[in-house]
């Protein structure tokens, strides 16, 4: 007798491998039936952190999103898509009250943890419970410190209140992963078991941990979504990115991810045979921090002076090698509200001196500048061991010269300056690469408002201490508008507000060089997710 | 002998309150702290830092900090990673096997090779094997590490492709196959600096004894050659050698931070600078009391072996 029953797995598969195929006409590899095969994912920092709301950088990340899921996620096209929510609520299907103050969520049904236990809106609710719980060491709070009379209406639905409509909160819903409620109540969320051997609905379950070393982790067979297709998923902790190009290219490691390959290897990675190298435009913009209360930088004609001396092509080419993206915005070239009519930066070192001498700013003693006793002196500070951005420094150093500028190397270890050094505004330029995104949301309240300045007692990450009332009137407006025509023109105001300012001196948009052994099907950058092992549900190799 | 063991513990308690003092207050001297890492990955406000700091007891008076962690150390508490949360001992154990492994087969092969090459160097003195031996140690000891273990990568795995360019073992596999092909390069790296050191050592050691007036008497009393080295020359010479040894077991066990990094290999020594560059103050010091531990340990073990060794040495 002929059995034709079908396969759920089988069925999820051959939708992955229709989702995943260009139209190319050819034969596309097609996911297995059961998970088969392992990847070994390489890391140059190690995932430390597996409680997912709490601090975690980008590697923690990429072990989150494959452990736990959210209730809907961003794809790289910028939808949101529901994961354990069964839609994602909007003021066109209710979800979202008119006034945007009562959220709704449907969940999945049939969702369970990887210990079997079931998924229900009591996690949902514990969830963002523990986010707002002071003693709780919560990564972020943001939006959801708005959240009020969370009620379980069903075990498949949940109901809250916003103090204030939020917009936003969609997109950090969509970075916030679910936690169960079952293994973290009635004991201390900071210290609890669950942070070193983590449960969730995701695709994979905790395998094991070898501190310093790896992480496996291993196909959930009741997993909820598409995928798993992998039996193994092992990150590889490899912190000399030299090494882990090495790594890459004898075959020992499949994907190189987050840092991925240095921009001088990368001409070398594209000859290999059997690797793929993708360069991905990244959210991080990297860009000159000025201290704006400090000494010659609170002068916007010195910021304009000095934005104009930067010879940004040449850093570009000599030391990136040509791989990232002039910009001159905070947001990311690929966002929906991004402003592609800001002025055009142009390299002008005659403009700049034109300019510092109209604003008063006299050549004195060795050539630098002074205005009524203020030379034009800064440090610019960057983490040490860094050589890329070392030799950047350099440059910058060499073209501010020029104007009658001295920009003196302050570099210290990331233990010292991503302290109370950056929080606190202590530096006096800084140079970073900044995801001012709030996953794909162009809010950057806590960025660019008044409000959010660490050193002045504010709630945020406003740590170049800028102030402008417009730009914060925006702030508010653009967060309480649902409507995403309305809200670009906001956020394109803002940009242009900001690029005006010199809040921050844009440099480009980042790009990360990432490798793919060939013959693994599925790899899907997405710049919304702050990394790139996001779905590593869906990746397989060829058979 | 129970008089000079009890007095070399007693002096070594002391040293060890010391070394924990002076490491304590450098440690959190140090520009920078483990705020960094919960301010770099979150949104944090300075007010939920301040509590993070609250919690961790870090805004509290140095004095009163070290005291408190005296005390637990005491009492078998050694503290939490602030990196992953795990008990400092467990963080110390699990890269202790690793490190063990590498830095045991590199100095077994160093000393067998080292102690052959010096004793050879020795009684052949300035011949041409003398000459090779005394300038490959030479070449060995002023190239850096670093420099032999991305040269023996290219050469054996980008190259030949015979042996895996890093790592301890293949994930899903961890056959003793698997791992002895993974062992091979950093302990071959890390066995020809130590060998030229132990060759150095021997060299002249042996250098001393054979032109003693026992050997020149043994030799005149007709012993055969082998046995003369074997029984009467490599014997002395090998005395010092057990110093040597003592004051290599910390380095045995503190690891090899250059070649472990070069190599992916999880030991002590990337514990180690992992948990500085995140300020991750129990774990540095846990790692800190454990090699100052293993030092005057090493140290007390070298000057017991001696005796043993020696009848002519009386400990009291």
């Amino acid at each position: 007798m002929v059995d034709f029953r079908i396969d759920r797995r089988a069925v999820l598969g051959l939708g992955a491998a229709a989702a995943l195929a260009p139209c190319t006409g050819q034969a596309q590899p097609r996911p297995p039936e059961r998970p088969r095969g392992q990847v070994i994912v390489g890391l140059s920092q190690e995932p430390t952190v597996f409680n997912p709301l709490m601090p975690g950088i980008e590697v923690d990340q990429g072990v989150w999103w494959n452990l736990f899921s959210p209730l809907w996620y961003t794809d790289p096209e910028g939808n949101l898509v529901p994961d354990l929510a069964r839609e994602v609520p909007t003021l066109d299907n209710g979800g979202i009250s008119t006034d945007g103050l009562t959220w709704t969520v449907k969940l999945r049904q049939g969702a369970t943890w990887h210990d079997g236990t079931p998924f229900t809106a009591e996690d949902v609710k514990f969830t963002l419970e523990l986010i707002n719980n002071p003693s709780f060491r919560a990564r972020s709070r943001i939006g959801h410190q708005l959240v009020r009379d969370i009620r379980v209406t069903a075990p498949d639905e949940i109901t809250w209140r916003m103090e204030a409509a939020y917009a936003p909160y969609l997109s950090i819903l969509s970075l916030t992963f679910m936690v169960p409620r079952h293994l973290l109540s009635g004991v201390d969320p900071n210290t609890a078991t669950f942070n070193s051997a983590p449960v969730g609905t995701g695709p994979f379950r905790w395998g094991a941990r070898q501190p310093g070393d790896n992480i496996t982790l291993t196909a959930s067979p009741a997993y909820h979504g598409n995928g798993p297709f992998l039996e193994r998923v092992v990150f590889k902790y490899i912190p000399d990115l030299t090494v882990l190009y090495t790594q890459f290219r004898t075959g020992q490691v499949d994907h190189t991810s987050i840092q991925g390959i240095s921009p001088p290897f990368v001409r070398e990675a594209r000859t290999l045979r059997g690797r793929v190298i993708h360069v991905n435009p990244s959210a991080s913009i990297e860009h000159i921090a000025p201290n704006l209360e400090f000494g010659p930088l609170a002068d916007k004609a010195v910021r304009q002076a000095l934005y104009m001396a930067v010879n940004k092509r040449a850093l570009i080419d000599a030391i990136y090698y040509g791989l990232p993206a002039p910009t001159e915005s905070f947001l990311p070239r690929q966002s929906w509200a991004f402003n592609a009519d800001l002025p055009a930066h142009k390299h002008d070192p005659a403009a700049a001196n034109a300019l510092l001498d109209q604003a008063g700013w006299r050549r004195g003693a060795g050539g630098v500048r002074e205005k009524n006793g203020v030379k034009l002196e800064f440090t610019n500070s960057t983490t040490t061991g860094n050589p890329v951005r070392e030799q950047a420094q350099q440059l910058l150093m060499q073209d501010w010269r020029g104007i009658g500028a001295t920009m003196r190397v302050q570099n210290m270890p990331a233990a010292v300056i991503w302290g109370e050094f950056w929080q606190q505004s202590r530096f006096q330029s800084v140079m970073v690469g900044v995801n001012f995104t709030l996953g794909a949301d162009p809010d950057v309240t806590p960025r660019f408002h008044s409000s959010a300045i660490g050193a002045k007692g504010g709630r945020g990450q406003n740590n170049y201490q800028f102030v402008n009332a417009e730009v914060d009137g925006l702030l508010v407006q653009g967060a309480t508008q649902f409507n995403q025509a309305q809200r670009r023109a906001t956020y394109q105001r803002i940009q242009a507000l900001v690029r005006e300012e010199l809040a921050i001196l844009p440099l480009f948009q980042s790009a990360a060089v990432e490798g793919v052994k060939e013959g693994l099907n599925g790899y899907r950058p997405n710049q919304n997710t702050s990394s790139n092992c996001w779905n590593i549900r869906e990746w397989f190799w060829t058979a | 002998m129970s008089g000079f063991l009890a007095r070399r513990l007693g002096q070594s308690l002391v040293l060890l309150v010391l070394v924990s003092m002076v490491g304590f207050a450098i440690l959190h001297l140090a520009p920078g702290g483990p705020m960094s890492q919960f301010a770099s990955g979150s949104d944090m406000t300075q007010e939920d830092l301040d509590r993070i700091a609250e919690q961790l007891g870090l805004n509290r008076p140095l004095p009163v900090q070290y005291a408190e962690w005296f005390w637990r150390m005491l009492q078998g508490d050694w503290g939490r990673s602030y990196r992953d949360g795990e008990a400092v001992l467990n963080v110390i154990g699990s890269h202790l096997g690793a490190t063990l492994q590498l830095m045991l087969t590199a100095t077994l092969l160093a000393i067998i090779i080292g102690v052959v090459i010096g004793t050879l160097g020795a009684i052949r003195r300035h011949s041409i094997f003398d000459t090779l031996a005394t300038v490959g140690a030479m070449i060995a000891l002023s190239i850096p590490t670093f420099w032999f273990g991305l040269v023996a990568i290219y050469v054996f795995s980008v190259w030949l492709d015979w042996l895996p360019s890093g790592n301890r073992f293949t994930p899903g596999d961890g056959s003793p196959l698997d791992l002895l092909r993974h062992l091979i390069l950093p302990a071959m790296v890390l066995a020809l600096v130590e060998t030229a050191i132990w060759s150095r050592f021997m060299r002249s050691s042996m250098l001393d004894v054979v032109n003693q007036d026992y050997i020149r008497t043994a030799r005149a009393k007709g012993v055969p050659e082998a046995r003369i080295l074997l029984r009467h020359a490599f014997r002395n010479a090998a005395l010092p050698m057990i110093t040597v040894l003592g004051l290599q077991l910390p380095t045995l066990l503190g690891g090899a931070l250059v070649t472990e990094t070069v190599f992916t290999w999880p030991g002590m020594g990337r514990l180690f600078l992992d948990s500085i560059s995140y300020r991750d103050y129990p774990v540095v010091m846990g790692i800190l009391m454990f090699s100052a531990t293993l030092v005057l340990l090493g140290s007390l073990l070298a000057d017991l072996l001696h005796a043993v060794a020696d009848p002519r040495i009386r400990l009291g």
